[in-house]
């Protein structure tokens, strides 16, 4: 694939030809001082390029809060359904996104794709298109870097934008669907060279680049936690733990979801939400009995699935170290605490 | 050591309390966080300051967490006050099992054992009401009722039903709330606008006369929606409707008095 | 349509054809695929599950009551107790409903040719294994012994009663019935005890016998040590999980336990498989 320069300036340009094109786009907007993803229609709405880190992550562009699986209709004793054509799903282009964004729709695609095929999920992301920024800042709750990812990395991106400091930003292009929307605006864009280890353009990504070194490693959560089933960490990290959603909802791969019907008379539609196992109703029975009765055999799950079955499972790891759990945690449960000191254990 | 973490460390050294629950630093400098001392050690962690707006009575109703025997001790905000006193007045913690601490200027613990002398220390010590939160329901009010409609439906249609405004509330203890009932299903459970719509109006119809006005809800929102706007418009109605005067036992819309100005209670 | 290729929530149709109440808020209900095509496709194996729905109520998981060996129908049994369940319960002959599947793992029949059978069910847990001892029943020359033993709360709440009796009649079936104590009707013939107890009174032979225990979390937890005693081996006990389910198709994210997924790995464990899981069940 190819990669091309384009100046700051003419950024705007782009987005707006993009929008010209009549794609969906979403992209960060600043509201009472929070960014979060909206869709947009014009560049002014985009928020200035100050942020770590948008409130949610991308993942809503293939996997909706809440979707129809099928709709349903009922005459006399009769019952006909009808199901979404893919072709209703929007092409969308999702705007500066972070490369940890596009880091989960790998794990995201794992879990929908591991044995059947869920191609409501495959159909919505065959229609996304992810323009990702590199990071050139990081807080104090991202570990992307401990995860397998950086704050430039290209895996899940369709394209890849860093800004550099002469000016100009580098345009990774990744897939064909990234270069159909590099080809919208022909004009702006200049070639440029392969981004090899040793060439000049990649010392200048790399200065352009947030630094984050690793706390820890994937192997070592994995390996302290083969061990850690019955361990009091699970009670001593989440006693302030509230059992709402909040973790889960943020998080790029999360795809634990709930089936739920939309009855109307007659006719209906049966809905997929998202929901979490943080909820004590997840996993409880119909007689009561539940699984995981306590919070702290819930948040095990979530450490577990997440950095042990995932990875044993699916060959993935159900996290991309945004960070976006921890900042929303109503109680300040941070992820990468919790997990430096399951490391150091 | 602060002096009053020191007596709270003794506490737990001696056995007077088998837990305290208080707040200790948190991830950035900018906040603190929920703590659970469970030995003299962990007392050292224990902080009380401005930044402390957790409201730790929610922990308070969740038996999981508590240990069956021994007193509990709580290192207490006014709001955390405030819901604890609510609670024991709907009979949801009994008198005696917790014991509540605040700490005064100058680090002076003071215990609130009982109710009343948690009254008493609430009365003390009245909270500033926010501006900013009445200068925000002055402007809906102002509103026209279709801009309000809309206003709503803009702000919860991004709502994402992950219920960290139910989490959050020392208020909200239902072990089985009314979105988890689905006979009838009288909350749409997936998060689009209407359903949003709905549950915001029960949680805060729930709310009428208990909400203590803590903010909790709207603190604990991941995406910052005002809605502890509702509950503290609904307060500014209650008071209209009733005065501020609480009952000791239950609350407004759950008490009579065979006074009633409204006919249907005789 | 295209299902299962395109959209994997979308069920199949299906024509109630019979219901059968077999207690007090169980009934069975016999299903036929509207699609005569779909029909003709459609194949499963004992031990599979299926996800049943009432269009207006929702999607509920149980296993297929039914044998593999009797073709162009499926049956579901089931206690009415929440909103889609009740739903189902509604429905009467003639009316159509949902049906997904087949999904999870099987009995691992094939492989217990030439064994003796024991089967331990308990309550509402008798459909799951009814598919496996009516399979083995119409393929009955191919095993060994065949023990059954089943208990409920009452007299009343045994289910397949008109099954039970045929069983009883069989001179190559061995049924054990009982009912808790205070269960029983003046005129109950069978035993009077839970089924843990039964099947230590009982005490069959583990000699090349496998042992297939479905029934409340309480029954197996008691009787799990019953079988040990009696000489059963764990990878000799076949047990099925209950865990929650919604999507069926492992992706849901409710039944997972470790790295399975009780909708795809199981339903049907043994009881060596369970004791490298966590408890989470």
């Amino acid at each position: 694939m190819k990669n091309y320069q384009i100046k700051h300036s003419d950024l705007d340009g782009w987005l707006e030809k993009i929008i010209a094109a009549g794609r969906r786009v979403i992209a960060p907007v600043t509201e009472e001082g929070h960014t979060d993803f909206r869709p947009i229609h014009s560049p002014a709405e985009v928020a200035a390029d100050d942020q770590v880190q948008t409130i949610q992550s991308a993942k809503q562009a293939a996997f909706p809060k809440a979707e129809t699986l099928f709709s349903y209709r009922k005459e006399g004793t009769a019952v006909s359904l009808d199901q979404p054509a893919p072709e209703s799903y929007l092409q969308t282009v999702v705007w500066r996104a972070r490369p940890c964004d596009a880091a989960g729709f790998t794990p995201l695609s794992a879990i929908f794709n591991w044995d059947y095929k869920d191609n409501l999920y495959n159909a919505r992301l065959a229609r996304t298109t992810l323009v990702a920024f590199s990071c050139q800042q990081a807080d104090a709750y991202c570990f992307c870097t401990s995860v397998g990812g950086g704050p430039g990395e290209k895996k899940g991106c369709d394209i890849l934008v860093t800004k550099l400091p002469s000016g100009k930003a580098l345009v990774e292009v990744c897939t064909e669907k990234g270069e159909a929307l590099a080809a919208l605006a022909p004009g702006l864009f200049s070639e440029a060279n392969a981004v090899a280890d040793d060439s000049p353009l990649f010392a200048e990504k790399q200065s352009a680049l947030a630094q984050l070194p690793a706390r820890f490693s994937k192997e070592d959560i994995r390996r302290h936690l083969a061990e850690a089933f019955d361990s009091p960490v699970w009670r001593e990290q989440s006693e302030r733990c509230l059992g709402c959603g909040a973790c889960a909802f943020v998080c790029p791969t999360c795809a634990c979801f709930d089936i739920q019907e939309d009855p109307h008379g007659s006719h209906g539609r049966r809905i997929r939400c998202w929901d979490s196992c943080a909820f004590a109703l997840f996993t409880q029975h119909t007689s009561g009995h539940n699984p995981r009765p306590s919070q702290a055999t819930r948040w095990r799950q979530r450490i577990l699935h997440k950095f042990s079955y995932m990875p044993e499972r699916l060959d993935a790891t159900g996290c991309t170290g945004c960070g976006r759990c921890s900042r929303a945690c109503p109680v300040d449960m941070n992820l990468l605490e919790h997990l430096t000191s399951i490391a150091q254990k | 050591m602060n002096n009053w973490n020191k007596q709270i460390a003794d506490m737990l050294a001696d056995g007077t309390v088998a837990l305290v629950i208080g707040y200790e630093e948190g991830s950035t400098p900018q906040k603190t966080r929920p703590l659970f001392c469970h030995d003299a050690v962990a007392a050292e962690r224990l902080v009380m300051d401005g930044r402390c707006t957790h409201n730790l009575a929610v922990y308070l109703t969740k038996k999981e967490l508590l240990p069956a025997e021994g007193r509990i001790g709580v290192v207490a905000t006014v709001n955390v006050l405030k819901s604890a006193l609510q609670l024991m007045q709907e009979n949801q913690i009994p008198e005696g099992r917790f014991l509540l601490m605040a700490v005064g200027p100058e680090g002076k613990l003071t215990e609130l054992p009982d109710a009343e002398s948690l009254r008493q220390y609430i009365a003390a010590h009245p909270l500033p009401d926010n501006p900013e939160v009445a200068a925000l329901i002055e402007k809906i009010d102002a509103m026209s009722r279709e801009e309000r409609w809309a206003y709503w439906q803009e702000c919860l249609s991004k709502c994402v039903k992950c219920y960290a405004c139910r989490a959050a509330c020392p208020l909200c203890y239902c072990t089985r709330c009314i979105v988890e009932d689905n006979r009838p299903q009288w909350i749409l459970p997936w998060a689009s606008t209407l359903p949003n719509i709905e549950w915001q109006i029960n949680r805060v119809m729930h709310m009428a006369g208990r909400c203590t006005g803590c903010g909790a809800c709207y603190a604990a929102c991941p995406l910052h929606l005002p809605i502890h706007l509702l509950t503290k418009k609904l307060t500014q109605e209650i008071n209209r409707e009733f005065g501020t005067e609480r009952p000791a036992k239950g609350n407004v819309l759950s008490t009579f008095s065979p006074d009633d100005k409204e006919n249907f209670i005789h | 349509m295209d299902r299962l290729i395109d959209n994997p929530y979308l069920p199949y149709v299906m024509t109630v054809e019979r219901i059968t109440q077999e207690a007090p808020g169980v009934k069975t209900l016999r299903l036929r695929f509207k699609n005569p095509e779909e029909a003709e496709n459609f194949q499963f194996r004992a031990g599979q599950f299926a996800e049943y729905s009432a269009f207006g109520e929702g999607e509920c998981t149980f296993c297929i009551a039914s044998p593999p060996t009797r073709k162009g129908y499926v049956e579901c049994t089931f206690r009415q107790a929440g909103r889609v369940t009740s739903g189902l319960s509604r429905l009467e002959e003639g009316q159509e409903m949902g049906f997904r599947g087949p999904f999870g793992n099987t009995f691992p029949i094939e492989e217990w040719k030439g064994k003796n059978l024991l089967f331990v069910a308990g309550g509402i847990a008798l459909p799951p294994m009814r598919c496996v001892i009516w399979n083995v029943l119409d393929r009955r020359k191919e095993f060994g012994n065949v023990t059954i033993i089943y208990g409920a709360k009452s007299v009343a709440d045994l289910v397949y009663k008109d099954e039970l009796k045929e069983w009883d009649e069989r001179p190559d079936v061995q049924l054990y019935t009982t009912v808790d104590p205070g269960g029983e009707t003046p005129d109950w013939k069978g035993k009077v005890g839970f089924t843990p107890a039964v099947l230590e009174q009982v005490a069959p032979s583990a000699e090349n016998t496998v042992a297939i225990v479905c029934g409340p979390p309480v029954m197996i937890k008691f009787s799990f040590p019953v079988l040990e005693k009696l000489g059963f081996r764990d990878d000799a006990i076949f047990t099925t999980l209950e865990n929650r389910m919604k999507c069926g198709i492992g992706k849901c994210g409710r039944c997972n336990v470790g790295k399975l997924y009780v909708c795809k790995d199981g339903p049907v464990f043994t009881k060596a498989q369970l004791n490298g899981l966590p408890p989470e069940y």
